[in-house]
């Protein structure tokens, strides 16, 4: 059977490609935000996952309002990025898992999670910085890829404790698909930012910081909130939080933390970053 | 237009809840034919024609024709659909914060390394 290694939850500002394509890492505003990433880049060297199933939320490539699935699983060879408005980079196509996306599909409607399947799929870039950060300097993505799109967009927004079950879903349908695949689930976005209204600008750091511990040792904590108190505590966009804590459910059991980093700010936005060992 | 009989009120925040995304249909999705860079074109080149052929209303224009964030927002603009139209005009997210907060882009980027002490 399929072996999870781990969880990476990491923040999705656009600005960053814009960063990476201008080869700003050690640049002063950025040098806080890239010196996150190399001892994760040395643990993802040591567990050598080889598949990734990315939980992030689409801002309007591949979804527009006129259908806006709650939860939504690709199903696609492969995943292109495309002009979202503003002009960062469009980076080259992912490959992807199509023996995972069908299992996960089987098993997530099995247990009741009518998620929508998406045999075409624009990806956003929730789903492409991440892994660019992740694995820098390749001509494209070396590990076959599953996208998991949540609706972070248009209210209503899944409830903090069903996301959580839903990353528990994921995780034993990824532990009970047939092959000896390495994953890494990876989530995206956040932590706290809000874009929109006079009280854009808003972070959040005491509550950022609390949430990251809690998500390691009692992640069931954030449940306690429902998504109007999220929005008040975290803003608008720091909703996104409910990709970690979808991430932490697939991790199934206890996790130990392999490292993290916090820094205020990236663009408008508090930047997370936690890389979880699954044990 | 209510879906709801008591809303939670989170002060200077508005949720994109269904009221919004009813009243600004016509508005995001404008927004959204910007991910084409031939109707960021089209667009520039008679912004009325543009809003008059996605059919926004006269509130959602005039708030498009001056570039009001906030006034956008009141139409039922969702911000990540109105950053398309921002990046059309070559503004990143500190300009559009400072705008809708009333700041100069200085103070408001100062506002932001703030939260992080």
């Amino acid at each position: 059977m399929a072996k999870i290694v781990g969880g990476i939850s990491v923040t999705h500002v656009p600005y960053i490609g814009r960063a990476i394509a201008n080869n700003l890492q050690q640049d002063p505003y950025w040098k806080p935000f890239f010196d996150g990433f190399p001892p994760i880049h040395n643990w993802l060297a040591k567990v050598k996952p080889d598949v990734a199933v990315v939980i992030y939320n689409d801002h309007g490539l591949n979804f527009f309002l006129d259908k806006m699935p709650t939860f939504a699983v690709g199903a696609a060879a492969e995943y292109s990025n495309a002009d979202e408005g503003w002009g960062i980079p469009t980076l080259p196509p992912y490959c992807g898992e199509l023996d995972l996306s069908w299992h996960m599909i089987d098993s997530l409607v099995e247990e009741e999670f009518d998620i929508t399947t998406c045999q075409e799929m624009l990806v956003d870039h929730a789903f492409t910085l991440p892994l660019e950060l992740l694995w820098p300097n390749k001509k494209s993505c070396p590990l076959r890829t599953v996208p998991v799109c949540i609706n972070t967009v248009q209210f209503p927004l899944p409830k903090p404790a069903r996301c959580f079950k839903f990353g528990q879903a994921i995780g034993r349908a990824i532990e009970s698909w047939d092959s000896d695949a390495r994953v890494v689930v990876i989530g995206t976005g956040g932590l706290s930012h809000q874009l929109d209204g006079q009280r854009a600008g808003f972070i959040n750091k005491e509550f950022d910081l609390m949430f990251m511990e809690k998500l390691i040792t009692d992640p069931l904590w954030v449940t306690r909130y429902s998504i109007p108190d999220l929005v008040e505590l975290t803003g608008t966009q720091g909703v996104e939080l409910l990709n970690w804590l979808t991430t932490r459910g697939a991790l199934l059991g206890e996790v130990a933390k392999v490292h993290s980093n916090y820094h205020i700010p990236i663009s408008n936005t508090a930047s997370g970053l936690l890389a979880m060992e699954a044990l | 237009m209510n879906t709801s009989k008591q809303k939670r009120v989170i002060p200077a925040t508005t949720m994109f809840d269904g009221d919004q995304a009813r009243k600004g249909y016509a508005l995001n999705k404008m927004c959204f034919s910007f991910n084409t860079a031939g109707n960021r074109a089209e667009f520039l080149e008679d912004k009325e024609a543009y809003c008059d052929k996605y059919g926004l209303n006269e509130q959602q224009k005039t708030a498009v024709l001056s570039l009001q964030v906030l006034d956008m927002l009141a139409a039922g603009g969702n911000a990540y659909y109105l950053a398309k139209l921002g990046g059309i005009f070559g503004l990143d997210m500190q300009d559009i914060g400072a705008q809708q907060t009333g700041m100069t882009k200085e103070a408001f980027k100062a506002k932001l390394i703030a939260a992080g002490n």
